[in-house]
């Protein structure tokens, strides 16, 4: 009986799984367009999936070790069952094969199991928690059922007196694991990562992520511009169709870990933000019901089941009640902590920051502080409405050489906004008595510079952003210098990796651009700063997202620390796992309530190392951290401690270099009679 | 003339409701200079597009440029399909036009801002459209309340807070200063698709005006007001005092010709008749 029925079972269930994944392809494809090399994505699947995807799983071993034994196990076994048992190839090799196959997804699917009992609080519930079971129904079926053909059981053992007994509770059995791993795999199981997650590897949105042969680094963290010139075109996303068919499909590849949901500094504020939930909520609005079958950790605050959507309704209704609340949009400091940790490599920024562009750019509903300060950047090129030729005041007593006199320097440094706040000042000023002690030759743009666009593009305000963008690249391209160095990371970040795509044939955006530490960092190495021995107490470093996870750099701000003596006491969570300090993506001024401040809980783990004072390297760290109250770890940028620290040279030698600029002050500008 | 003001629609495109024009100018940035939507007139907007079943209707009367074009477009963000431009000089005096476009128009109220912050800026503007067109003019508008049989009841800001409720007879004039609810944010995708339907209307240039000499005006010092007092309860109430007008007098109780003899009687003793 089972010679017959298991091959009518394997194949209608793969007939079935085929049909079901036609009309998931049918789902995606409500999205807009998006080109992509179809051949060429498939082939890197294999590398992307070993290499890329499994850097990210491994930094969990056991789940990695789990899953390379359970979905190895699983393909491999799903592969020889078709042979040996759909077409009924007698081999005992591959019999043989395919119980050692079914045994290693057998113990895979143990471990599983232990990790679901209890389940952690980030893992979802629901037909999650029958998965593991389904693992063991397919492998011990398929162990079992190939007995037989491997030689352990007689042939024709399924036929016999109580063997028809144990063939009919056999076939139960396989049928559930059919059912799950095949059949579900397609039709909305739990098993949909599998599918999703293949595809959504090969077709990713971002190509430019996963590593290659050549190596070297391969990191992909800038916004994707919008096109503002097409008069028709809605702006943003406002339904889930609105998304590229790829980002859909990525959505779908969410398997649910809750690792984007554990990391995520607005959910552990209790904000009303869940990235995971906000990922499947779009999967959701893309097949169109409630969120009511979700079985995770909700938006802090908002109970499931009250929202629903569907692939052409709106997601955010100005009134709410639709898929999500536009609060939990803003909620968001684009930290990037969820795409970091997220093992199906799925882009939650780039959906976030898509959907506020429709909230402000079509709706013009940017909550709180967020329209005054893009009016402010739109009149006054900054965004807190100072007047923009007064961005040098600050520096009246340092005689900073503007570009708009040299012409050229090799550094152009960039101050950033940072200029009109009085605490960033003194990081500034710091950082400038450091590339004097070290001779480098630079200039400023002073009132020539404006905002970098960095907060109107996560605002949303894509058309702010491209208008300071275009103007700053102006300016840029008529002057000459060899890098652009800042004590800003945001606009290091946009400098670096955003404003390229905005360049043109004849005024090219391609900067090579460093942060402070950095630049500080190769100065140490050339030799040309000298400190004195460190006095004070322990220290620890606070990892800024924009330098960190968005552009990898760990090691300079850590180094230059070591160069001046100090042993950094590390936070549990730093490096590329380094928490949100609250500042990034708008959220100050979006200022989302939720049951405590996020710069609260980084003080708080500063507080666990006992360090006295937190180094920084970005002026919205400094701000959020000094902001909470005391006692806590004093905050003090790298350029501070370098500045404390030099040794200054001989000042003969000193006197030819750091001159500042010609005496000649520059002829003052138009006053009014 | 409609009567009935339903309370359902919130829609400013129903035809059946009210007809409201607002007044819009091109304003210009205290700091940068940068021509944007002027604020008073953007609250002016605000305050039509709150209104219950109101079409709302925008009207701007000056010269078309790039610069212009986008500070009008700055209020069609603000949600709405279109606005009406009717060209004119430079130096031209808009009231004539502007006057002309309303008669024509079925507006029964009319909003715009006190003051502009181009041009001239005298804020006598609204009150020579009300002469031109003969109807009565409120300033200060702080809200409208209900909108029944051809009146509105408004509440008129007065300074330090005061709200005065008043009836006015509709066709009106109303001008909002910055008592009024702030603007909304002004959506850049609405304002790139918003329509600008442009009139040709011949300008009559302000003979005056052009033979004016015009210059920024200068920061002058304030004069600090030094109140001697011991203690701090006699310097609030110093800084929170009303500015004494000196003499003057209430009139109640008179009639209208009474009234306008005294008004008259103050304007010529204060040489702005002749
Ligand atoms: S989005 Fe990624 S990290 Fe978050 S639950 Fe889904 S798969 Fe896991
Ligand atoms: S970027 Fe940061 S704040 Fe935003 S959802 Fe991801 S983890 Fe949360």
């Amino acid at each position: 009986m089972l010679d017959t029925l298991l091959p009518i079972l394997l194949f209608s269930a793969l007939a079935l799984a085929a049909i079901g994944a036609v009309r998931r392809v049918r789902l995606w494809r409500q999205g807009r367009p998006s080109s992509v090399p179809v051949i060429k994505g498939l082939m890197q699947v294999p590398r992307r999936y070993l290499v890329d995807l499994h850097h990210v799983v491994e930094r969990d071993k056991l789940i990695s070790h789990t899953h390379v034994a359970t979905a190895g196990g699983f393909v491999l076994a799903a592969l020889l069952a078709i042979v040996v048992h759909g077409f009924g190839l007698d081999s005992a090799i591959l019999a043989w094969v395919l119980l050692a196959a079914t045994t290693s997804m057998f113990l895979g699917s143990l471990v599983v199991a232990k990790r679901r009992s209890p389940p952690p609080s980030r893992l979802s519930k629901g037909p999650w928690m029958r998965l593991p079971k389904s693992l063991m129904a397919f492998s011990l079926g398929m162990f079992v059922v190939t007995l037989p053909t491997a030689g352990i059981l007689p042939e024709g053992f399924f036929q016999s007196g109580a063997g028809w007994l144990a063939a009919l509770a056999l076939t139960g059995v396989i049928i559930w694991g059919l059912g799950e791993m095949f059949f579900g795999m397609t039709w909305g199981g739990p098993m949909k990562h599998a599918f999703a997650g293949a595809l959504h590897l090969a077709f990713h949105r971002r190509p430019e992520r996963f590593s290659n042969r050549t190596g070297g680094e391969h990191r992909s963290t800038g916004l994707k511009a919008l096109p503002l010139e097409d008069d028709t075109a809605k702006l943003g996303v406002e339904k889930p169709a609105d998304f590229t068919w790829n980002q859909l499909l990525g959505f779908d590849a969410c398997v649910q870990c809750g690792r984007c949901e554990a990391m995520c500094p607005a959910f552990a504020a209790g904000q009303p933000l869940n990235p995971k939930k906000l990922i499947q909520d779009m999967v959701v609005g893309m097949a169109g019901g409630t969120d009511a079958h979700y079985a995770g950790s909700p938006y802090p605050g908002k109970p499931v089941g009250e929202h629903a959507g569907s692939p052409h309704g709106p997601i955010v209704n100005r009134a709410g009640g639709a898929l999500v609340d536009a609060e939990t949009l803003w909620s968001c400091t684009t930290c990037r902590a969820c795409v970091e940790e997220c093992p199906m490599m799925i882009e939650h920024v780039d959906a976030i920051v898509d959907m506020r562009r429709f909230l402000t750019l079509e709706h013009g509903n940017t909550p709180n502080k967020g329209a005054e300060v893009l009016d402010n950047l739109i009149a006054t090129d900054n965004p807190g409405g100072f007047d923009p030729d007064s961005r040098l005041h600050w520096a009246a007593d340092l005689n900073l050489p503007l570009m708009a006199d040299k012409r050229e320097a090799e550094v152009l440094l960039w101050l950033g906004d940072g200029v009109f706040d009085m605490r960033n000042q003194r990081t500034l000023r710091a950082f400038i008595s450091v590339l004097r002690a070290a001779g480098v030759d630079f200039a400023v743009l002073g009132n020539e510079e404006r905002d970098s666009g960095d907060v109107a593009r996560r605002l949303g305000d894509e058309a702010t952003f491209q208008s300071l963008a275009r103007r700053n690249i102006k300016t840029l391209s008529q002057y000459r210098f060899s890098r652009i160095v800042t004590c800003d990371p945001h606009s290091f970040h946009v400098l670096k990796n955003e404003y390229g795509e905005l360049g043109s044939a004849e005024t090219p955006a391609d900067y090579e651009v460093y942060h402070h530490s950095t630049y500080i960092n190769q100065l140490v190495i050339d030799g040309k700063l000298a400190f004195k021995a460190w006095k004070g107490g322990s220290v620890t470093y606070h990892d800024p997202c924009y330098l960190g996870r968005y552009n990898g750099e760990y090691e300079a701000p850590r180094a230059v620390l070591k160069a001046l003596g100090i042993e950094v006491q590390e936070m549990a969570r730093s490096g590329y796992r380094s928490r949100c300090c609250g500042g990034g993506g708008g959220a100050p001024i979006t200022d989302i309530p939720g049951k405590q401040r996020i710069p609260d809980m980084r003080m708080e783990d500063v507080r666990e190392t006992g360090a006295d004072l937190v180094a920084v390297g970005c002026p919205q760290c400094t701000a959020m951290l000094e902001g909470v109250v005391e006692p806590r770890a004093d905050i003090k940028d790298i350029a501070e401690l370098v500045a404390d620290a030099l040794v200054i040279e001989a000042p003969a030698e000193k006197a030819t270099q750091s001159k500042p600029a010609p005496a000649a002050p520059r002829t003052v500008e138009e006053v009014m009679p | 003339m409609p009567h009935d003001v339903s309370n359902t629609s919130a829609s400013h495109s129903n035809a059946s409701g009210l007809n409201v024009t607002v007044l819009v100018s091109v304003g210009r940035h205290p700091l940068t200079a940068r021509a944007r939507r002027a604020d008073q007139d953007a609250r002016a907007v605000e305050m039509a597009l709150t209104l219950e079943s109101t079409s709302v209707n925008l009207l701007h009367a000056g010269q078309q440029d790039s610069d212009h074009e986008a500070a009008i477009r700055g209020y069609l963000g603000m949600g709405i399909d279109s606005v009406g431009l009717i060209e004119q000089k430079p130096q031209a005096d808009v009231v004539p036009a502007l006057a002309k476009a309303l008669r024509a128009s079925a507006s029964q109220l009319v909003l715009t801002g006190t003051r502009a912050e181009t041009g001239e800026a005298s804020g006598v503007m609204p009150y020579l459209l009300a002469e031109a067109l003969g109807w009565p003019i409120i300033t200060g508008l702080a809200a409208v309340e209900k909108i029944e049989q051809g009146t509105a009841v408004v509440l008129q800001a007065l300074p330090r807070g005061k709200r005065r409720r008043l009836r006015i007879r509709l066709p009106a004039i109303a001008t909002v200063d910055s008592s009024a609810p702030p603007a909304r944010q002004s959506a850049f995708g609405p304002a790139k698709r918003g329509v600008l339907n442009l009139h040709q209307e011949p300008s009559e240039i302000d003979e005056a005006l052009s033979s004016w000499h015009i210059q920024p005006a200068r920061k002058r010092p304030k004069r600090l007001k030094i109140v001697k007092s011991s203690s701090a309860r006699d310097r609030f109430k110093a800084a929170a005092a009303k500015a004494d007008g000196g003499g003057g007098q209430t009139l109640s109780d008179v009639t209208p010709e009474q009234g306008a003899e005294a008004i008259f009687k103050l304007l010529k003793e204060e040489g702005v008749l002749r």
